[in-house]
């Protein structure tokens, strides 16, 4: 305690010493804006016959399936009492934002990630089913629910299915997202959360990061397997990370100079805030590393003419920048608004355990095991088929 | 209907998972909800009980007259008769709801602390408030060697 | 059957509803006192709080008695109730200089100096109890709630430990307790309330600067209390139907 007084400046309530929302609640808005940015960019393909991205398309679906898995774990780690989470099933308080979490993750990850991913390996699944024995064979069959059925037909119904579970995923995947900008968003006592816009900010906040992650998985898968990458592909997915994060930068701003010019009681409080302790999460990281320079990489792209290998380049400066700077705004909403008091009053400092339940460990490993379910993922159900339609499956073991 | 099934057949497993597991937790659920959840609100009533059961630490001042009537008596007419027994000695229901109160007789308070508590001077201090600096007031002994803590009033 | 028995309860407003433990204790606590058999009725009752900062002496023992009353750990931070001193210059209201050394358990040793022309005063705080309460709002499982007599109450044994509430309630009236990993706040000494007694804090408070009030109770002096007096409460913005009224309450307090 002695050491926690010692980061506090001015005034804070006495309960607010202990800072209640760790660095694994900054990485849960930062997982799930990656599955649904990831999706929105798939279901481009799908629902706006952008065939230019069709090469991310069953890449992209992975990813999000991936990253799904895993973002309740941050939250589980970070509850009290993680074996009582059940109970947002039984009783869920509906005029409690979090309470929904339960039901729009169940609907996300079940009816429109899997069903979606099923339908469209359906083919791959019974035509792995067939070519491979024992065990593996079992785990397709039971992949496939035992049906042995790709007739012209079947397939036929799959993607109408299909095409009507994107486009019900779309909404889905804007809401799974919106709502978590407005579990922050609707906390009053918070002028640091409390916006209308703060939804808005991170739907397009997460369709920046989620396509920033397509277009650098898409490079390293495509390096590591030694397969040529699609540069149409490549340009349109980095053209519409442009677009995305024009819309979601001017949205940004437009929430700061509302505030700077509004300057109502708490203006003071968070500029300051802002001037010290997250000038260089939001001023640095954020805004000038993780916003403005990738925006200028990749509008540069755009105005001059270069070669595939600069824009290769440059395109995975941008979205390594890019992820940085959507992590840094996470980091400065979910810390920043914990750092000054609610009396507006005073500032507190978060210190981050390392090997503590909810230290920096447990959230490296949070970060890297999507790409290990990832990369379990591609092993299980290759993505690479008929998009470019050189490979047919192969039938391995 | 065969015809129509034969393509489809996959498409209604899959429902059937779906409908299957949903009963699963429709039953879970009916299971598994506190019996006595929602009676007054969004929330378990036995909550309401569990509030109510904690154990009583102070006693409150109603108590104390029972047996200390003489006390109680003493602290008529006095700047102190609106506090609390408790204020000073601190909590008592144990004592008070002993089968034998003095065999948990309680520590007396500290003579040369306990005045010091509330009267020692401060600014934030309401204006009107008795206040003392001990370095000016008293002889430096316990304030109770000139006042009587339940009637302090001298004359 | 459970359409009685609900009517029951609410007719009746007695808790028959006793599980396990929380009936043992009950027990325990009634042991040799008949007369105060849960005649508590549920919906006969209205609780609030009346402050009187202008009767405030900042002695601390409100902040003690509520932590001994209900078991609250003395570290790390967490109080039910606490104290606040305020110090502001009457030129700039704005900023005033605020503090509660360990939330005001200690008393509070002198920092300013009289006649220097500010002003100074102290400023005890604790639950609302709103009947608004954004804390209830946002629980995701109904683990806190407002009780039908108007006072937010945390359900232990159902919380998560999400600690959305916390980051809900405006006057920074929560904290998680280690020991059990779930919420805490003040209860308004609910096992004293359902008893007839007073809270802790009220009752050891020397100068009445706190009194617990029962507004369906016509015959309670907090009528009079707000009646008389020039009353607010914290942050009324938010708008979250705070029943700690506050007499004297200064512009500068937040
Ligand atoms: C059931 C009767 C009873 C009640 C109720 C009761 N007491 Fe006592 N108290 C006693 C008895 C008996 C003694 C022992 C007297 C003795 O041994 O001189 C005692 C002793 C004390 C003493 C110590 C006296 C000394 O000389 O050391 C204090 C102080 C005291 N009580 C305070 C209180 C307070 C405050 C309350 C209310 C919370 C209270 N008591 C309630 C019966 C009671
Ligand atoms: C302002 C603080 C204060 C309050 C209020 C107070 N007491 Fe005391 N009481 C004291 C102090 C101090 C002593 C010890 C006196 C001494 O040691 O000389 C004491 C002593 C006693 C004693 C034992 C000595 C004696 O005088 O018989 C009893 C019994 C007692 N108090 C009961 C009560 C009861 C009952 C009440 C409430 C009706 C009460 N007190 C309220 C401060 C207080
Ligand atoms: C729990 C707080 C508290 C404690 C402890 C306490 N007092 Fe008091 N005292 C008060 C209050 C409250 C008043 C009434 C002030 C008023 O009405 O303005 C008061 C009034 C007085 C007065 C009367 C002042 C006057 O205006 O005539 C004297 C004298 C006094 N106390 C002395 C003492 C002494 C001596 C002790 C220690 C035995 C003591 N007090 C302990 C709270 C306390
Ligand atoms: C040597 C005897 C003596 C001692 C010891 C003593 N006092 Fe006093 N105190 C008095 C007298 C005499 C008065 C009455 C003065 C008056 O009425 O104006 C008084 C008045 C007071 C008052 C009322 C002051 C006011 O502004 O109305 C308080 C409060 C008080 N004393 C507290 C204490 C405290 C606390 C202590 C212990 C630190 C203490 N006294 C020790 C003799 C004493």
């Amino acid at each position: 305690m002695e050491s926690l007084l010692h980061s506090v400046q001015g005034y804070i309530y006495p309960d607010e010493l202990q800072l209640q929302w760790s660095i694994l609640i900054v990485l849960y808005p930062f997982i799930t804006g990656l599955v649904a940015g990831a999706f929105i960019l798939a279901s481009l393909e799908r629902v706006f016959n952008v065939e230019a991205v069709k090469p991310t398309y069953r890449l992209a679906l992975l990813t999000a399936l991936a990253f799904m898995i895993v973002a309740p774990l941050p939250l589980q780690l970070h509850l009290g009492h993680p074996e009582r989470s059940f109970e947002m099933y039984l009783t869920p308080h509906t005029t409690s934002a979090m309470a929904m979490f339960g039901f729009v993750y169940l609907w996300y990850l079940m009816v429109v990630l899997v069903l979606e991913i099923w339908l469209d390996f359906r083919k791959d699944i019974v035509l792995m089913a067939r070519a491979s024995t024992g065990l593996k064979r079992m785990l397709y069959r039971a992949m496939a629910l035992g049906s042995d059925n790709i007739s012209e037909r079947s397939l036929r119904i799959d993607d109408k299915v299909g095409k009507f579970i994107t486009i019900v995923g779309i909404p889905s995947a804007i809401l799974l997202h919106g709502y978590v900008g407005f579990i922050f968003g609707s906390v009053k006592a918070n002028p640091w959360w409390s916006s209308a816009l703060m939804p808005v900010v991170f739907i397009f906040s997460a369709m920046v990061s989620g396509i920033a992650l397509v277009l650098l998985l898409y490079q390293f898968v495509s390096w590591y397997r030694r397969a040529a990458v699609d540069m149409p592909c490549l340009d349109t997915i980095a053209r519409y990370l442009l677009y995305a994060f024009i819309i979601d930068f001017s949205l940004e701003m437009l929430d700061l100079v509302h505030r700077i010019y509004e300057a109502d009681e708490s203006f003071k409080t968070l500029d300051f805030m802002v001037h010290t302790k997250l000038y260089f999460s939001q001023i640095i990281l954020q805004i000038i590393v993780g916003t403005l320079l990738p925006i200028g990489l990749l509008a540069l792209v755009q105005l001059v003419k270069l070669t595939e290998q600069a824009r290769r380049a440059i395109y995975g400066a941008a979205g390594l920048l890019t992820l940085v700077g959507i992590f840094a705004m996470r980091w400065n909403v979910v810390i920043g608004g914990q750092l000054f008091s609610k009396s507006l009053l005073g500032y507190t400092t978060y210190k981050m355990g390392l090997w503590t339940r909810e230290g920096l460990l447990p959230a490296i490993i949070l970060l890297i095991l999507p790409f290990v379910i990832l990369y379990m993922l591609v092993k299980l159900l290759p993505p690479w088929d008929k998009a470019r339609g050189a490979e047919v499956p192969r039938a391995q073991g | 209907m065969r015809e129509w099934l034969r393509d489809r057949e996959h498409m209604v497993r899959m429902g059937i998972l779906f409908a299957g597991a949903l009963a699963v937790f429709l039953v879970a659920r009916a299971v598994m909800v506190p019996k006595d959840f929602g009676t007054y609100g969004h929330f378990r009533t036995g909550a309401l009980a569990d509030n109510m059961a904690h154990p009583l630490v102070f006693a409150g001042r109603q108590a104390c007259g029972d047996c200390h009537d003489d006390i109680v008596a003493s602290r008529k007419g006095s700047k102190h008769e609106q506090i609390g027994c408790e204020a000073c000695h601190g909590a008592l229901e144990a004592h008070a709801s002993a089968d034998d109160p003095s065999a948990l007789k309680p520590k007396l308070p500290d003579v040369k602390t306990i005045c010091l508590v509330c009267h020692r001077e401060n600014v934030a201090k309401p204006a009107g408030f008795p206040q003392v600096d001990p370095k000016d007031h008293g002889d430096g002994g316990p304030c109770t060697s000139c006042h009587n803590p339940h009637h302090p009033e001298i004359s | 059957m459970e359409a009685d028995r609900r009517e029951f309860l609410k007719q009746t407003g007695l808790l028959l509803v006793l599980t396990g433990a929380a009936a043992q204790a009950w027990d325990f606590v009634l042991a040799g006192e008949p007369e105060k058999a849960p005649t508590y009725k549920l919906l006969d009752h209205w609780w609030a709080m009346a402050m009187d900062i202008r009767k405030c002496i900042g002695c601390g023992n409100c902040v003690r008695a509520c932590k001994t009353e209900n078991g609250v750990l003395l570290e790390p931070d967490c109080f039910r109730t606490w104290v606040e001193r305020y110090h502001v210059h009457p030129d700039d209201p704005g900023h005033p200089e605020v503090d509660s050394p360990n939330g005001g358990y200690g008393g509070f040793p002198e920092k300013y100096k009289a006649g220097d022309g500010s002003k100074n005063f102290f400023v005890p705080k604790m639950c609302n109890h709103c009947a608004h309460s954004p804390c209830v709002q946002v629980c995701p499982v109904g683990a806190t709630f407002e009780s039908p007599d108007g006072v937010v109450l945390v359900d232990k044994t159902y919380c998560l430990g999400c600690r959305y509430c916390v980051q809900a309630c405006p006057y920074g009236c929560r904290y998680i307790d280690p020991r059990t990993e779930t919420v805490d706040k003040c209860s308004l000494c609910y096992h004293r309330i359902t008893k007839g007694l007073t809270t802790a804090c009220c009752e050891v408070c020397p100068m009445g600067a706190r009194k617990l009030g029962d507004l369906k109770d016509p015959k309670d002096p907090i009528h009079d209390f707000l009646k008389d007096h020039m009353i607010h409460v914290l942050k009324p913005e938010m708008a979250t139907g705070a029943k700690a009224y506050y007499n004297g309450l200064d512009g500068s307090v937040r």
